[in-house]
């Protein structure tokens, strides 16, 4: 140890040279190597994601199919095999969860409509403006970012009370500025629907402002620069640079944001308590009380699988239409 | 993408599928559990002589019944070094989730409570056990209880459940305010032409004195106690169909929605603001549980009363239910564990005048009417009540009908409907649901 150490002082350029050399003929082999490659190496990269995809995913799905051909509740050791029956059931208005499904899907669907435009569009605009230059920008993403890490829970109960009809704070205010009718934001339609759509909004806007922001810092500011020597307005800029360099984002964000929407669950489970009556159920509460309050796994599990076809539909026509706007 | 969303419904199904994945793979077998009898060398838990052991009790106690439970329970532990409960709270909608997945899974708790109506179901799944042997040992008998506190701890022919107390709906009032309209605060409406004439007076003094909620806690609650008081019924006698839509059922929701058309409410009163607003002074009655007893007793600047309901109707009717102990299902049978539960169990009803502390009536007669509990001043209104209170009935599945009915008080308190449009749809659908459930829990 001593005697090689006191070699390399001695020699210090000529054990440089020499290990210099060595390493640059090890990377060599390794390049060939790698070029060579060995098939399993990329398979053996994705295996942990594999091994959890089957067992979280895939599993989970082609059981939750079985359960859905069953009359199921899985605390009682008979579980009848009812085929397709689950399903037809939905279709039958006079069945037990027939109409009320439906309904809570056209409650779902009327949540995507309302929200999707609100959640695609604010979020854009707030990043267009942070994404200028001005003193306390910091300070201003993190406001618009900070109601996204408060969880759904919190977010209700303030806007239960933040919204009450009666004794909430809107309508108190609103009473000062001279509006004297109480608007019911809790417990009639549409109010409901502007309410859960507006809360949604304020609470999620700041994870899609985000993904803006950085969509917008990719887009190169030379383009801007040719624009404005091209006489290009403000307008101009927003419309044929912005737009264009954002579109692989916004398809990303209008995806991921109707897949969020249509999941919808806590803003009505403790706002509006799916009412009034059960105008504002969605699906998921729908198949959350099914499953969990009725002990009908069964049917739940024919329900989200309805669902999933849904959404699955949805997304395809989604990609249809911006691969067609994209070609 | 496909991945995205094969998730997603993966989601929407979450710990159905999921946990039903993973306690197939625990219960190897779908025979019938253990038939789940006295353990040996056991005596009903009238004593335990076991080794050290630790037993866990579940319950859904969050409110100020959860403090006096730990209270008791700390008592216990320090009166029985050879027994150590430990106690786990959850919200009541996550209880009835996780109890049966643990109890399937074999890591259920030793001991349990929940409400009269929630019991029947948790018996037709198996995931509570018969507990005749704790009844003899603490000799307990029907003459004790309510007979529908009594009744309502059996299921098909055996006893599931022990009483430990009886909570139902009172008339609370804001003294404070009632005094300023110049009406007698000692003197609380008892029928409901002078709750009337006492809401006509203060709507003169420009207050909406009585707001009618259209949600389960407590316009539904109040929706029931009108129903009985009025002379009708939930539900047929051998619960073959619900029978709200009954002309009582219309009475008594008409008479909530007359409130409202006679200026004594608000229009869509949100969820708890009718309690909030009695106890701001915006409000004056509300028709309320006993468990706010303590709470409302903290307020400063108004002093709230508590009576028995008024009888608006022909005859008396409290909604009211009970908290009763269960014992899970364990996997496999340690018999030191389960005496010592039933040990416990017996110990906490004897004990039972110092849960009323946590405001509640105690389920046993004698213990209602003793001087101790009597002494209570606010919560002995509620004692007076006990002869005149309505349980939901022992049927399983019977949640699944009533969350109907909540339904319907809803659409017409939020005049969405009209109360006999509203009291017989949701009455049709809830008799659907019940058949349904018949032929699936027998």
């Amino acid at each position: 140890m001593s005697a090689r150490t006191s070699r390399e002082l001695s020699a210090p350029n000529a054990a440089l040279a020499s290990r210099s050399a060595d390493d640059s003929r090890r990377v060599r082999r390794n390049r060939r190597k790698v070029r060579r490659g060995w098939t399993a190496t990329p398979y053996l990269f994705l295996l942990p994601y594999l091994v959890l995809f089957v067992g979280f995913v895939l599993i989970p799905a082609i059981y939750g199919f079985y359960i859905s051909l069953h009359d199921w509740d899985y605390l009682l050791p008979h579980k009848p095999w009812v085929g397709f029956r689950n399903y037809t059931d939905l279709f039958k208005s006079n069945s037990r969860d027939g109409a009320a499904f439906w309904q809570s899907m056209r409650a779902t669907g009327l949540f995507v409509v309302f929200s999707v435009p609100f959640l695609v569009a604010c979020p854009l605009g707030i990043a267009l403006m942070l994404n200028r230059a001005f003193p306390g920008r910091t300070f201003f993403r993190a406001v618009f970012f900070a109601p996204y890490v408060l969880g759904v829970a919190v977010v209700g109960v303030l806007f239960r009370f933040v919204l009450d009809p009666n004794i909430g704070l809107v309508n108190f205010y609103l009473h000062e500025i001279g509006i004297h009718r109480a608007i019911p934001w809790t417990t009639d339609t549409p109010w409901v629907w502007i309410s859960l759509v507006a809360m949604t909004v304020w609470w999620t806007l700041g994870f899609n402002a985000v993904i803006y922001l950085a969509g917008l810092q990719d887009i190169p500011q030379e383009i801007y620069e040719a624009a404005r020597v091209d006489g290009a307005s403000s307008w101009d800029s927003f419309r044929y640079v912005t737009l264009p360099g954002l579109r692989p984002v916004l398809a990303f964000v209008f995806t991921v944001t109707l897949l969020a929407s249509a999941n919808m669950f806590g803003q009505a489970f403790l706002v509006t308590q799916g009412g009034p009556g059960t105008s504002t159920r969605t699906a998921i509460m729908y198949i959350t009380q099914t499953s969990f309050q009725q002990y009908r796994q069964g049917a739940a599990a024919a329900m989200s699988y309805i669902l999933a076809v849904a959404l699955i539909l949805l997304s395809m026509l989604n990609f249809w239409v911006l691969r067609r706007r994209s070609a | 993408m496909s991945a995205g969303l094969s998730r997603r419904s993966f989601l929407a199904l979450s710990g159905g599928v999921g946990s039903a994945l993973a306690l197939a793979a625990c219960s190897s077998s779908s025979s019938p559990p253990g038939a789940g009898g006295p353990p040996a060398g056991g005596n009903g838990g009238a004593t335990y002589t076991g080794p050290k052991v630790t037993i866990k009790f579940w319950n859904g106690w969050t409110g100020a019944d959860g403090d006096t439970a730990k209270k008791m329970i700390d008592e216990f532990n320090a009166a029985t070094p050879n027994i150590h409960v430990d106690m786990s709270v959850y919200q009541w909608a996550d209880f009835f989730q996780k109890l049966p997945a643990a109890v399937q899974s074999g890591n259920g708790p030793d001991v349990a409570a929940m409400h009269l109506d929630d019991m029947p179901t948790q018996a037709a799944q198996q995931v509570i056990v018969p507990i005749d042997d704790v009844a003899t040992a603490l000799g307990l008998k029907e003459s004790d209880f309510s007979p529908a506190v009594w009744q309502g701890g059996m299921y098909n022919g055996k006893r599931y459940a022990i009483p430990i107390d009886v909570h139902c709906l009172g008339l609370y009032y804001n003294k404070t305010v009632l005094a300023s309209a110049g009406l007698d605060p000692a003197k609380p409406p008892t029928t409901g032409d002078e709750y009337l004439a006492a809401l006509e007076t203060l709507k003169g003094k420009g207050i909406q004195g009585s707001w009618v909620s259209p949600f389960q806690f407590t316009g539904a609650f109040q929706f029931e106690s009108l129903l009985w008081q009025f002379g009708g019924d939930m539900f047929d006698k051998d619960v073959t169909k619900a029978t709200w839509d009954s002309d009582a059922g219309v009475q008594a929701l008409t008479w909530m929605t007359g409130l409202i058309d006679k200026g004594y409410s608000p229009r869509n009163v949100g969820q708890d603001a009718d309690y909030i607003s009695l106890k701001n002074g915006k409000n004056v009655f509300n028709w309320q549980g006993i468990w706010q007893v303590n709470d409302v007793a903290s307020l400063k600047k108004f002093e709230i009363g508590v009576a028995p309901l008024p009888k608006v109707g022909s005859q008396g009717g409290v909604w009211g239910n009970s908290h009763q102990f269960v014992l899970p299902r364990t996997r496999g049978s340690d018999a030191n564990k389960a005496n010592a539960s039933r040990y416990f169990i017996s110990w906490f009803t004897k004990h039972e005048i110092d849960w009323a502390a946590s405001a509640k009536v105690p389920a046993s007669n004698e213990l209602a009417q003793s001087p101790q509990f009597t002494s209570m001043a606010t919560l002995s209104q509620f004692g007076k009540e006990v002869a005149d209170v309505h349980f939901p009935p022992s049927v399983a599945g019977i949640d699944d009908a009533l969350t109907e009915l909540y339904t319907g008080v809803n659409q017409a308190v939020l005049m969405k409907k009209k109360p006999a449009d509203a009291l017989s749809s949701a009455a049709s659908r809830a008799t659907k649901i019940i058949q349904d459930n018949k032929k699936k829990y027998g």
